[in-house]
C-alpha cells in the first residue's frame, strides 16, 4: 500500500492531473482579468472622452443645431420627467402585484403563471415594448408623445419591481405575520403595517434598480417619445431624452454633436452606476444589521 | 383568514359583557377592516393580472400590426432576402440571419469565459476579493447598452478595423472555410464587431448566474470530492458542473435571450445592410437594429407592418429561449431547495 501511494505521487497520471489543474486555474484568472479589463477600458475611455465636454453649458443650454455648441438641458429634463412618470405609473402596479405573489397567492396556480410571465417580461427585448406602445398609443393618437415614452418605460419598470417586491416580502419571517394575525390584525393591515415595513429597504432597492434600468433605455423611446430639438414639457408632444439624443448625435457627422454624445453618455453611466451602488448598499446594510 | 376573524369576534362578544352600542361599533370596525382587506386583496390581484395582460397585450398588438405584412408575403417573408422600401418588397431573412450569427458569436465567447470567471469567483478567489469582483462584474451588466454602442462605434470598431481584422484576413487567406468567414475588406463595423460587443454585454449575465448556481452546490459534495483527492479543477469539472448543469444552461439561455434582443449596442456597429453574407466582417443587420434604424422613417403601411412583423419574430424567438431558460432554472431550484 505504501508503495502504491509513493508511486502515484510521482506517476505521470498524477502529474498530468496537477498540470491540468494549474492550467485551469490560470485560465480562470485570465478570464477574470479579461472580464474586468472591459469594465476598466469602457469606463476609462468614457471618462476620457466625456469629461472634456463637461461644462456648465451642458446643463444650461439646449441641444444645438448642427455645427454649433450647446448643451443637453432639454434632453436631461425630458429624461427626468419621463423617468419620474414611468416610476409613478409602474411602481404601484409592481409593488401590488409583487404583494399578491408573496402574500395572498404564494402557492396559487395564478401566481406561478404570473411569476413565469413576469420573468419573461423582465428580459424581453425592450425594442418590442417600444413597438407595443407604438401600436396601442402612438398609432391611435396619431402622434409621438412624452406620455407614450413614459408608459413604455413604465412597462419596463413593472417586472423589475414585481420581482424584487416578491423576493423581499418572501424574506420577511412568517412569525411576524403570525404575531400580527394573532392579535386580530386583518391581512391587508398586516401587509401594509408589518410586512412592508420589514421589507422596506428591499422594495426601495427594487425601485432604484428599476430607475437605473430605464435611465439608459433608448430602444423603447425611439418611436414613442421620439425626440425634440427644443425645450418641451408638453407630454402630448414629442419629447427629447438623453439616450435618444446620444443616439442621434453619435451617429451624426458633426464633431460638436459627437462630443455632446460622449458627455451625455458619461452622465447616464454615472447616474446608473451611482443608483446601482446606492441600491446595493441599502440591501447590504439591511442584511448586516 | 376571514373565517378566523369571525371566530375571534364571536369569542369576544360571548366572553365579555358589552353594551349594545359598544358591540355595534365593534362590529362596524370589524366590517370596515374586512372591507379594506377585501379591497386590498382585489387590488393586488388586479395588479398581478395586469402583468399577464401586459404580455398578452404585447403579443396581440404585434400580431395585429404584423398581419398586413405576413398576409401579403406569406411564408416567403421568412426566407426572402429582399428588403426594398421603394418597390415595397420585404423579406426577413437578412435580419434573422444577422441576429442568429451575432448572438452565436457572442455566446461562443461569453460562455467559456463566463464559466471560467464563475469558477474563479467560487473556488479560487480569496474571500476578501470575492464581493468586490462580483460587484464589478454586475456593474458591467448595469451599463446601458447605448454606452456599449457609442464605445463600439468610436473606439472598438476602428481598433478592429486597423489591427484585428487585417490580421485575420491575411492569416486565413488560404485556409478553405475560414477564408470565406473572414473575407475582407475590413470595414470595422459589421457582424463580427457586433458579436464581440454582444459577448462583452452577455458576459456578466452568464457569470453572475453561473456563480449563483455554483454557490448553491452543497459543500458536503465538494468536500467529499476533495476528500478522495480530487484537484480543484476536478471538483469543478466532475462535481460542481454536473450538479448544476441545468441551471448553468438556463443561465446561458438567459444570456442568449439578452443577446438576441439587444438593440442599441448592435445598431451602432452592425452597418444596417440587408444582405446575407458569408463573411463575418461584412456589414449586416439584425432584427432589432432594423427596427431601431428604420421604424421612424418607414413610410407606408406595408413597410411599418413588415418591421412590426420582424418584432413579432424576435419576440417569438426570445420568448421560447427565455421560457426554456426559466424552466431549467426552476428545475434546478427545486432540486436544491
Amino acid at each position: 500500500m505504501a508503495d502504491s501511494s509513493i508511486a502515484s505521487a510521482n506517476s505521470p497520471l498524477y502529474a498530468g492531473r496537477r498540470r491540468r489543474n494549474a492550467i485551469a486555474k490560470g485560465l480562470a484568472l485570465a478570464a477574470t482579468i479579461f472580464g474586468l479589463g472591459w469594465l476598466v477600458l469602457i469606463l476609462g475611455i468614457l471618462l476620457y472622452k466625456g469629461i472634456g465636454g463637461l461644462s456648465l453649458s451642458v446643463f444650461t443650454e439646449m441641444t444645438p443645431p448642427p455645427g454649433s455648441a450647446g448643451g443637453l438641458l432639454n434632453a436631461i429634463a425630458g429624461s427626468l420627467v419621463m423617468t419620474i412618470l414611468a416610476v409613478l405609473i409602474g411602481t404601484p402596479i409592481g409593488v401590488l402585484a409583487g404583494t399578491y405573489l408573496a402574500e395572498y397567492g404564494r402557492h396559487d396556480k395564478l401566481s406561478s403563471v404570473v411569476r413565469f410571465i413576469n420573468d419573461i417580461l423582465l428580459s424581453a427585448p425592450s425594442i418590442v415594448i417600444g413597438l407595443f406602445i407604438y401600436e396601442i398609443m402612438v398609432a391611435p393618437m396619431g402622434h409621438f408623445s412624452g406620455w407614450a415614452g413614459a408608459v413604455a418605460l413604465a412597462v419596463i419598470v413593472i417586472p423589475v419591481v414585481v420581482r424584487t417586491t416578491e423576493d423581499m416580502l418572501t424574506l420577511v419571517p412568517d412569525t411576524l405575520r403570525e404575531a400580527a394575525a394573532s392579535i386580530g390584525l386583518p391581512r391587508a393591515h398586516m401587509i401594509v403595517r408589518i410586512a412592508y415595513r420589514a421589507a422596506q429597504a428591499g422594495i426601495v432597492t427594487g425601485i432604484l434598480l428599476a430607475i437605473a434600468r430605464i435611465s439608459g433605455e433608448t430602444a423603447p423611446l425611439l418611436f414613442t417619445a421620439l425626440n425634440n430639438q427644443f425645450w418641451s414639457m408638453n407630454m402630448n408632444a414629442p419629447m427629447p431624452s438623453l439616450p435618444v439624443v446620444i443616439f442621434q448625435f453619435a451617429l451624426s457627422p458633426y464633431e460638436e454633436w459627437q462630443k455632446l454624445a460622449w458627455t451625455g453618455a458619461l452622465l447616464i453611466t454615472v447616474t446608473v452606476l451611482a443608483l446601482s451602488i446606492i441600491a446595493r448598499s441599502l440591501t447590504s446594510a439591511r442584511k448586516s444589521s | 383568514m376571514a373565517a378566523g376573524e369571525r371566530d375571534v369576534s364571536e369569542v369576544v362578544l360571548k366572553g365579555t359583557t358589552v353594551t349594545a352600542s359598544e358591540a355595534a361599533s365593534r362590529s362596524a370596525v370589524l366590517k370596515r377592516l374586512r372591507l379594506t382587506d377585501t379591497i386590498f386583496h382585489g387590488l393586488t390581484r388586479t395588479a398581478a393580472l395586469t402583468v399577464l395582460a401586459l404580455l398578452s397585450g404585447v403579443i396581440i398588438a404585434l400580431v395585429i400590426g404584423a398581419a398586413p405584412a405576413l398576409g401579403t408575403f406569406g411564408f416567403s417573408f421568412f426566407f426572402d432576402e429582399t428588403w426594398n422600401p421603394v418597390t415595397e418588397k420585404f423579406g426577413a431573412l437578412a435580419p434573422i440571419y444577422g441576429t442568429l450569427v451575432t448572438s452565436a458569436i457572442a455566446m461562443l465567447i461569453a460562455v467559456p469565459v463566463g464559466l471560467m470567471v464563475a469558477f474563479f469567483l467560487t473556488e479560487l478567489c480569496p474571500m476578501v476579493l470575492r464581493r468586490p469582483i462580483g460587484i464589478a462584474i454586475e456593474l458591467l451588466a448595469g451599463i446601458p447598452s447605448i454606452i456599449y454602442g457609442i464605445w463600439g462605434l468610436f473606439v472598438f470598431a476602428p481598433f478592429l478595423q486597423q489591427h484585428v481584422q487585417p490580421f485575420f484576413i491575411d492569416t486565413f487567406e488560404n485556409v478553405p472555410l475560414l477564408s470565406t468567414l473572414f473575407a475582407g475588406p475590413p470595414y470595422g463595423i459589421g457582424m463580427f464587431t457586433a458579436g464581440l460587443i454582444l459577448a462583452i454585454m452577455v458576459l456578466p449575465f452568464v457569470t453572475s448566474i453561473s456563480r449563483d448556481v455554483f454557490d448553491a452546490v452543497p459543500p458536503v459534495l465538494k468536500e467529499a470530492a476533495y476528500g478522495v483527492g480530487c484537484t480543484t479543477w476536478e471538483v469543478f469539472r466532475y462535481v460542481v458542473l454536473p450538479f448544476t448543469r441545468v441551471g448553468v444552461i438556463g443561465g446561458f439561455m438567459l444570456g442568449l435571450g439578452r443577446a438576441l434582443g439587444e438593440t442599441m449596442a448592435v445598431t451602432f456597429v452592425i452597418g444596417n445592410a440587408h444582405h446575407v453574407s458569408a463573411s463575418l466582417f461584412a456589414p449586416g443587420t439584425t432584427i432589432s437594429a432594423s427596427i431601431a434604424n428604420e421604424f421612424t422613417e418607414a413610410v407606408g403601411d406595408l413597410y411599418t407592418s413588415s418591421l412590426i412583423a420582424l418584432g413579432l419574430i424576435l419576440f417569438f424567438i426570445t420568448f421560447c429561449v427565455l421560457a426554456m431558460a426559466r424552466y431549467m432554472l426552476m428545475r434546478l431550484e427545486k432540486r436544491v431547495g
